[in-house]
């Protein structure tokens, strides 16, 4: 390294940096383009694609899913997974519809909302004391918690099912209504999004997570609170999933056992297309969100365009292997360029 | 064991009267049967450089982790200022401002280098958020200080070793450490980079910093220090100036031991030639490793970690591919990279790390054993359980291995019974060239011997041997003919009646032969 001191910045360090970043934007750009691309070709073959309610059917479709994208995000910053989600929808769904159809005049939204998001904190506090404190692998314990927790849906719901008409108007109006034409779902996902991405951007907190996912040994040595913030991480997807399944119940008012069964797959691959990586440390909300968004739109465009939705799934895996594809080539290829750069002004 | 009177020793330069920054006094410390510190007492004062020196395997880094809270000392205590501490964990080290930069840093490779710089301790703004400025302002500075350019806003991916330790001793610098550890920073670094580290490492001493400096390379302790404590065995042998000492009397007091009736050496003599290396080269690993081996012989493959034995064997096995040389077993050229035609030339390696490489430790004796050789326990396409269990018994009584049931998992053997189940496994191959790496580390003394029995009865049956051994008595012990590598060149070759401790330990550290005593 030659001796230059740290005020005149070397041209290629500047190079370097301007490169990883525009890597990761470009990770957004390219969804918000991908979104673009497809919604444009969708609306030229079929106008209705892009009227009022076409629209906000995708906001509606894409909030839930987003939602839980945004807990598991943070999850896999951790370089952790969580799988039990899709079960803690439904658990929550079902259970708190039973709750509300108990006594439909007396209990309202906020009861629904703190009830709903109780019982998924609690999932989440088990998955996050089983991986953090127990030590169990991730993969093994929410897949455990996903069909514990789908057992105990199907014994409380004994073969029932809820119906809107037993539910507080209140409930199923947070669910399909809006302000000025703007429906509440999308509002609460973007607000939960925006506070969720500056959170992990400006606390130290918030960055713990991603330490923890970069290098768990180094973030030990480093001090960083480890086992806390994977607790926390899961307590938070757990919450979140709780939240989602309260308005899953609001968006649907009628629910049986099984809802949102299979979406924790659907979730993963949302925070995957989005650019988080599989293996911790990298990526932001905003791009998970981006993620759910992509995915629902593919699904809504196949429906308008009378596709088979067998080649929605088709269409969600070739994306998800592409997403992991094109995150592992440029891993490569920035190490070496960032490498090369260091070469070029070491020694 | 405990022979440590044989060099007198002051204790520990006397630098005004300030107490030390930081000290261990009469520290021990155990991992179940091995004493890995006996009795051990060092002293760091501020401004002062101060080397551990010791061969591998003395303590030097369970000494190390005492002193920056990863170990609590079983007896004995740790002094900051003079004062007993606990340290409960590495964070509570690094609170008291002590900081350590080992061989290979930890960084976060996916977070900017100032992240990396502050994390934990971030500067806050309003709302207790990061205050991004104040960390790129403090952050431009630290490495002016240093007198590096690195740009604090790129990632910490890609950077060399010696960027990585640079980001680290900022991160020392920013937390105002008192105490700097240093463990074998410069392994891995170009002499350009060493020089650099040197100086910013001199800076930060003159600043008051107290600096704990382990290096294997003896002119890099003479260059940098002003004391040094020595350790062999876990114990402390003496603290003293560095302005008295010679690089010889410094080489003395790490190897100081005598031999016994530990190494069971039978007289052979060699047969034709098994194996021969020729000018085999890895690049950036090893260069130019010419050797051979003969039958009934024992070779030892000496010189300090890191210096590129294991990664020549791996070579040899196939294991690694090799750039350029050649092997031949037996007078056949080995094709690079095959372990499978390594074997079926009569090759056998056991590894160096025998919980990792060597065994499946969940599996049972009998399997392990077997595994070598699963073609010659099968009955038509099956493995035969029986087969297998014949084959594990016999060589479990020719190895007087200590088990209870045969189908027993691996795991729940003393360290020195897997080591024999892991030579049982590659015996089972009848081998015409055995390499063992490290055969006896981390196995207690009894089974030391019974391994060096047999590793002597195998060469007396025209087995050739090459043995890697970073336990000096164990190469003089048992070989015939000592081959010595440094920063992955072979150096020397020392026939037995000319190796001594003062001859090889020379060969290991890359000085002049001519130098030894």
């Amino acid at each position: 390294m030659t001796a230059v001191t740290a005020g005149d910045r070397p041209a290629g360090e500047r190079g370097a940096r301007g490169l990883v970043e525009l890597v990761f934007r470009a990770r957004e750009l390219s969804l918000v383009a991908a979104i673009a691309v497809l919604v444009l070709v969708t609306a030229a073959v079929n106008p209705n694609f892009l009227s009022g309610q076409g629209v906000k059917d995708i906001f509606l479709n894409t909030s839930i899913l987003a939602l839980l994208a945004v807990g598991q995000s943070l999850v896999v910053i951790t370089r952790n997974i969580d799988l039990s989600v899709g079960s803690v929808v439904g658990l929550v769904a079902f259970s708190v519809g039973k709750f509300l159809a108990a006594d439909p005049g007396g209990r309202g939204v906020v009861v629904a909302l703190v009830f709903g998001v109780a019982i998924g904190a609690a999932c989440g506090l088990l998955n996050g004391l089983l991986v953090s404190f127990c030590r169990v692998p991730a993969l093994v314990v929410t897949l455990g918690t996903l069909y514990v927790i789908q057992g105990l849906d199907h014994y409380i719901a004994h073969g029932q099912q809820i119906n809107a008409v037993d539910l507080p108007q209140a409930l199923l109006n947070l669910g399909n209504e809006g302000v000025l034409g703007v429906p509440y779902l999308p509002i609460i996902t973007v607000a939960v999004m925006l506070a969720v991405g500056y959170y992990l951007r400006s606390y130290p907190s918030g960055r713990d997570f991603y330490a923890i996912g970069s290098s768990p040994e180094a973030a030990r040595l480093a001090g960083v609170p480890v086992r806390r913030r994977v607790l926390a991480a899961y307590l938070f997807s757990g919450a979140l999933a709780g939240l989602a399944g309260v308005l899953w119940l609001a968006r649907f008012g009628t629910v049986v056992a099984d809802s949102a069964r299979g979406w924790e797959l659907l979730v993963v691959s949302a925070v995957v297309v989005g650019g988080v990586a599989i293996v911790g440390g990298v990526g932001t909300v905003y791009g998970a969100v981006l993620g759910a968004l992509l995915l629902t739109t593919i699904g809504s465009a196949l429906v308008v365009l009378k596709v088979n939705s067998f080649w929605q799934q088709a269409l969600t895996g070739a994306l998800l292997l592409l997403a992991i594809t094109v995150d592992r080539v440029l891993a490569v290829r920035v190490t070496r360029l960032l490498r090369r750069r260091s070469v070029r002004h070491g020694a | 064991m405990n022979d440590p009177g044989e060099v007198e020793a002051p204790r520990g330069p006397a630098s005004g009267t300030a107490p030390p920054v930081l000290a261990l006094r009469q520290v021990s410390k155990s991992f179940g049967a091995v004493r890995a510190l006996r009795g051990v007492s060092l002293e760091l004062f501020a401004g002062e450089a101060h080397a551990l020196a010791g061969e591998n395997g003395a303590g030097k880094s369970t000494l190390v982790k005492t002193l920056t809270g990863v170990h609590r000392p079983d007896e004995g205590e740790v002094l900051l200022d003079g004062r007993p501490v606990e340290f409960d964990g590495p964070a509570a080290a690094q609170e008291a401002g002590v900081a350590v930069i080992y061989q290979e840093p930890t960084l976060f490779p996916d977070l900017s280098v100032e992240e990396n710089i502050f994390m934990g301790r971030q500067p806050r703004a309003r709302f207790g958020r990061i205050d991004r400025r104040t960390v790129r302002r403090e952050a431009t500075e630290l490495f002016r200080r240093l007198g590096v350019a690195l740009d604090p806003a790129r990632p910490a991916r890609g950077l060399s070793i010696a960027d990585q330790q640079l980001v680290e001793i900022a991160k020392a610098l920013s937390r105002e450490a008192r105490v700097l550890i240093m463990d074998e920073p410069t392994a891995a670094l170009s002499g350009n980079e060493v020089a650099r580290l040197f100086s910013v490492v001199e800076a930060l001493r003159e600043h008051g910093c107290a600096v704990l400096f382990i290096s294997h390379r003896l002119d890099e302790i003479f260059e940098l220090c002003r004391s040094v404590t020595t350790l062999r065995d876990g114990a402390w042998v003496a603290s003293e100036h560095i302005s008295g000492l010679t690089p010889d009397d410094l080489v003395r007091r790490m190897v100081g031991r005598h031999l016994d009736t530990l190494y069971p050496k039978q007289e052979t003599t060699p047969g034709e030639v098994a194996l021969t290396v020729s000018r085999l080269t890895r690049e950036g690993v090893f260069t130019d490793i010419s050797f051979e081996v003969r039958r009934g012989e024992i070779v030892a493959l000496a010189g300090l970690v890191g210096a590129g034995r294991s990664e020549v064997a791996r070579a040899i096995f196939g294991v690694d591919r090799w750039d350029a040389g050649s092997v031949e077993v037996g007078g056949r050229r080995l094709p690079a990279g095959s372990p499978a035609a390594a074997m079926a030339a009569g090759l056998a390696l056991v590894p160096e790390d025998r919980r990792q490489q060597g065994l499946v430790m969940d599996l049972s004796i009998e399997r392990n054993i077997a595994l070598t050789g699963l073609r010659s326990v099968r009955r038509g396409p099956v493995v035969s359980r029986a087969a297998e269990r014949d084959r594990a018994r016999d060589w479990a009584t020719r190895l007087q291995l200590k088990f209870t049931r045969l189908g027993d998992a691996v795991n729940v053997l003393s360290g020195g019974n897997q080591q024999k189940v892991v030579l049982a496994k590659w015996l089972a191959t009848d081998p015409a060239v055995l390499i063992v790496d490290e055969p006896t580390r981390g196995i207690d003394i009894g089974t030391k011997a019974e391994v060096h029995r047999l590793l002597s009865e195998l060469a007396g049956r025209g087995i050739a041997v090459l043995m890697i051994s970073s336990d000096l008595p164990e190469v003089l012990g048992m070989a015939d003919r000592v081959l010595v590598m440094h920063e992955g060149r072979l150096t020397a070759e020392i026939a037995r009646e000319l190796a001594t401790e003062e001859s090889v330990m020379t060969a290991a550290t890359g000085r002049a032969p001519e130098a030894a005593a």
